[in-house]
């Protein structure tokens, strides 16, 4: 599964991570050295194998649905780009 | 006073209590140390000396009305992944430059209820991805310790660098760190110290950056495997904030420090030879294996047989996971936000792309290309069925052994600029270190011999789920055995 320029650009995007155009084939190069260095996983019999999501086997606890925590809003925005008026500023997103 | 520094948390902690000397002063000795040290070092990121001496006094004022708590006095470097009240915290990266916590991470508040004294925050590889410490927004840091045959400046391991330089230069008693594939064990190994990564769970989460959530632990680096014990005890809790800490209690594993081994069954897994792996780290392996001999340990030669399998799944697993966590960083409610932008959607790329150094950047790629649609049963549901087969390889061996030996790392420490071509040769360094995250395990690395150039070296050992206890039982022994006492010449 070679990954191409197209496929690089593709994946940046998808991780909102803009990339120069001269950057995508150099980085193909290094992400196709690390998923061929991978593969190696499919000499792995893993037929019947449950994917491992954790290393903790207890269920996840579940707490009482009642506040706990609130009224921070100075906290909650003490490190915002901008903020007025108890808000986060953001630039214009309908476009 | 200067000898204070050179103390072990253990001693700086008794004389404290004895009252030998103040906190005010041990505090002030390590901040005098690191003014002179820190600039070429590179270990702190930042030095908290007016908090420091804040926190030193009241401990003082403890110490004289007969209170205080099992660190009382103490003063600690943090690693700058945990999340510090009103001092910032970075996680290396740029990404955070200016980011100050309005909470603190449950670890570092548990360091504070026992009495411990914030220093400053700990240079690291950007968010914890790397093993040289030369992935940091604030530059590399320095190991202390130079090889005889070469002049050469050389790496203290990563991520957690600066907690391992720090250490190993007296710039702290002790140090926080995290390891997600080998981030304590190795930077321990390279700088002649002791870093214990817990079992999974053990250690909350809670205001920890995250890089790896299933794989991300906390743990102390320490002169001492006795101050591994004592910090290690103090940062473990139950903590409700945190979705996978374990509700268990946390046992005085002090207590395990001295205690014999007569008896223990000891697997040296066969696996764990890997091509290219100097003979002196093999001589090392074979010398710890003598040394719990004569101790009176069993040895059990036995077989992981997945061990090879384990570093490519976790660079599927660990990116992954990050992709997934360092999506919140969107420039919008906190982080960097980029001035110039076309769109909502640049904004948040060209955000990244200025926030993120490039190795982040390179995982973070991988994480979103293995997760994607089409590629997401071939390498990620795939890498968790193999992830389970390495787990299952130690559950198959706990019946024939105790705990486990294995050289920590695959050479000591290399210069730096030496590794950062290729990305595929620096990964291998957590090849005996990577297991045990993938599993959940608990994993000491002790100082146990050097080099030819008379660089640290160490051995690391892995202990069952929640059995710390034999972990630090095995490496006290090992680390009497060794004898292990070099220090790194002065040349900073």
């Amino acid at each position: 599964m070679a990954i191409d320029a197209a496929t690089v650009r593709k994946v940046a995007h998808l991780a909102r991570i803009k990339t120069p155009e001269d950057r995508l084939e150099p980085l193909a190069q290094e992400l196709n050295g690390i998923l061929a260095w991978i593969e190696q996983l499919d000499q792995v019999d893993v037929e019947g194998v449950e994917p491992m999501t954790s290393n903790v086997a207890q269920p996840l606890r579940l707490r009482d649905d009642v506040v706990t925590d609130g009224d921070k809003i100075d906290a909650v925005l003490s490190n915002a780009p901008k903020s007025a008026d108890g808000f986060f500023v953001v630039p214009k997103v309908v476009e | 006073m200067s000898d204070l520094t050179k103390l072990t948390l253990k001693g700086a902690v008794d004389g404290l209590k004895a009252k030998d000397f103040s906190s005010a002063e041990i505090t002030q000795a390590f901040l005098t140390t690191i003014e002179a040290a820190n600039p070429t070092l590179n270990a702190y990121v930042e030095v908290t000396a007016d908090k420091a001496m804040d926190m030193a006094r009241a401990s003082d004022a403890r110490i004289a009305a007969g209170q205080g708590g099992a660190l009382e006095g103490a003063p600690l470097g943090i690693k700058d992944l945990f999340c510090t009240e009103g001092v910032q915290t970075t996680a290396g990266s740029n990404m955070l430059r200016g980011f100050v916590p309005p909470y603190e991470s449950t670890v570092t508040a548990n360091l504070w209820r026992d009495g411990a004294v914030m220093l400053g925050k700990l240079n690291m590889d950007e968010f914890a991805m790397g093993s040289s410490n030369e992935t940091s927004a604030f530059g590399p840091v320095k190991n202390p310790w130079k090889s005889a045959n070469s002049n050469a400046e050389l790496t203290p391991g990563g991520s957690s660098g600066g907690s391992a330089s720090a250490v190993a230069a007296d710039l702290c008693l002790a140090a926080t760190a995290s390891d997600t594939g080998g981030s304590i064990r190795q930077p321990a190994a390279f700088t002649g110290t002791v870093g214990i990564k817990p079992t999974y769970g053990r250690a909350s989460r809670f205001g920890m950056v995250a890089f790896a959530s299933s794989l991300d632990q906390a743990g102390p680096i320490t002169k001492t495997v006795e101050d591994a014990a004592l910090l290690l005890q103090s940062m473990c809790s139950f903590d409700a904030k945190d979705s996978t800490s374990l509700d268990v209690p946390t046992p005085d594993w002090t207590q395990s420090v001295g205690k014999s081994v007569k008896g223990l069954r000891i697997g040296v897994p066969r696996e764990y030879v890997v091509d290219g792996m100097p003979a002196e780290i093999q001589a090392l392996w074979d010398q710890g294996v003598a040394w719990l001999k004569d101790a009176g340990c069993e040895i059990v030669e036995i077989s992981l047989p997945h061990t090879k399998y384990a570093l490519p799944t976790y660079y599927i697993v660990a990116p992954a996971e990050a992709s997934s966590n360092l999506a919140r960083y969107d420039g919008m409610r906190f982080g960097h936000r980029a001035e110039e932008f076309k769109s909502l959607d640049d904004l948040y790329a060209t955000s990244r792309a200025e926030g993120f150094g490039k190795e982040v950047q390179r995982r973070l790629t991988i994480g979103a290309y293995v997760l994607s649609a089409g590629f997401y049963d071939a390498y990620y549901v795939k890498a968790l069925k193999v992830r389970r087969r390495i787990a299952e390889d130690f559950d198959n061996v706990w019946g024939q052994v105790d705990a486990i030996l294995t050289p920590s790392t695959p050479s000591a420490a290399f210069a730096l600029g030496d590794k950062q071509i290729d990305p595929l040769t620096m990964y291998l360094n957590d090849v005996f270190t990577v297991t045990t995250n993938l599993a959940g395990l608990p994993g000491i690395s002790v100082p146990a011999g050097v080099d030819s150039g008379g660089l640290p070296l160490g051995l690391q050992v892995i202990g069952k789920a929640l059995d710390e206890a034999t972990v630090f039982q095995v490496g006290a022994v090992l680390e009497q055995a060794a004898g292990f006492t070099a220090k790194p010449g002065k040349w900073w």
